[in-house]
């Protein structure tokens, strides 16, 4: 055998291989997000599922970001023809009612969907415990890098996006993003009107 | 077999709900007198990609979202964005990801100089075999008898 050709072969192969290997361990599906760490983007959404008390708000409230501040915001995009969303949608209602006495908002935001099939997938699901509100022409979805349901986001008290979910949010992700993030919310100062 | 299992791979759906592509696009709504926006719309929106397509611009798919960030791409120009600033909103919502040209810079620069190293180098190499190959071995001839 000719060590010196055996040699330059394995050497030049050594990369593709590399490049294969390192390709293999990534899902070409998934869309890396740069918005961990950064600030919410704004929005200013109208409520048309109010939610169960004492989460609930009125039909046509409009729910902003700034009036956020403060507290530990779970935002999830959902929609009535999204599989995935059934998969985790008891889990976000029950960690909802869970922390009701804590200072953390749940947002669900009806993404590509129409209010009505929203309402009525609501109810098929046995009712949600938080409001959800509407996304006029997907704004606020392209707005936090949304390409797909269910996505979720968890936003510290300062409104700074902690963490974002993709796929159905199992119950121990959750619960420890939030436990992690509430010590904070609870010594922060009330919003001030002008923030974000 | 490489190639195979790299195009299963490739087609992998994740497991949640994508864009629904078969919905009705919506009608066009240009007319001749906001014709050059349509055309710079165009322009911008054939540089980003699609996030719920392969390998398409949100100018060439018909999927409810990449309409959506078109009609994004065309407010903003309207507004008075330059089409840089606008791709650098969506870069900042999706990542790099989101530029169907990755930008020439940093480790980008591999991605355009690496395949003409190759094809240059490729070449080179096919040159310094061939002329080995077709030059005579001092003290052998290809005559037979001899």
């Amino acid at each position: 055998m000719n060590w010196k050709r055996a040699t330059l072969a394995m050497l030049a192969a050594a990369p593709v291989i590399a490049l294969f290997a390192y390709g293999f361990t990534r899902d070409p599906a998934v869309i890396p997000s740069p918005l961990p760490g950064h600030d919410a983007p704004a929005f200013a959404l109208s409520v048309f599922a109010s939610g169960e008390p004492p989460l609930a708000r009125q039909v046509g409230d409009t729910v902003r970001l700034r009036e956020l501040a403060g507290k530990v915001a779970v935002v999830n995009f959902w929609a009535s023809w999204c599989l995935a969303c059934r998969d985790e949608h008891v889990t976000l209602s029950e960690t909802a009612r869970r922390y009701a006495d804590q200072p953390i908002q749940f947002l669900g935001v009806l993404y590509n969907d129409r209010p009505a099939a929203g309402i009525r997938w609501i109810a098929d699901m046995g009712g949600q415990s938080y409001p959800s509100v509407t996304d006029d022409r997907s704004r606020t979805a392209i707005d936090y890098g949304l390409y797909g349901v269910p996505e979720t986001f968890i936003l510290d008290a300062t409104g700074r996006i902690a963490y974002k979910h993709l796929g159905p949010i199992p119950e121990s992700v959750l619960v420890q993003w939030i436990d992690s993030l509430l010590p904070k919310a609870k010594t922060t100062d009330p919003p001030r009107p002008s923030a974000r | 077999m490489v190639a195979i299992v790299a195009a299963a791979l490739c087609v992998a759906w994740p497991a949640r709900a994508q864009d629904v592509e078969t919905r009705a696009r919506p009608s066009v709504t240009a007319t001749p007198a906001d014709s050059a926006l349509e055309a710079r719309t165009t322009a911008v929106a054939a540089t980003l990609r699609c996030p719920v397509c392969q390998g398409e611009s949100i100018q060439d798919s018909p999927s409810e979202l990449a309409q959506q960030m078109r009609s994004v791409v065309r407010d903003r120009l309207r507004a008075g964005d330059s089409p840089d600033e606008i791709k650098a909103y969506f870069v900042s919502r999706y990542g790099e990801w989101i530029l169907l040209e990755p930008a020439v810079k940093g480790l980008n620069i591999l991605l355009y100089v690496l395949p003409v190293l190759l094809v240059v180098g490729g070449l080179a190499l096919v040159v310094v075999l061939v002329r080995r190959w077709t030059t005579p071995v001092e003290g052998m001839t290809d005559r037979p008898g001899t």
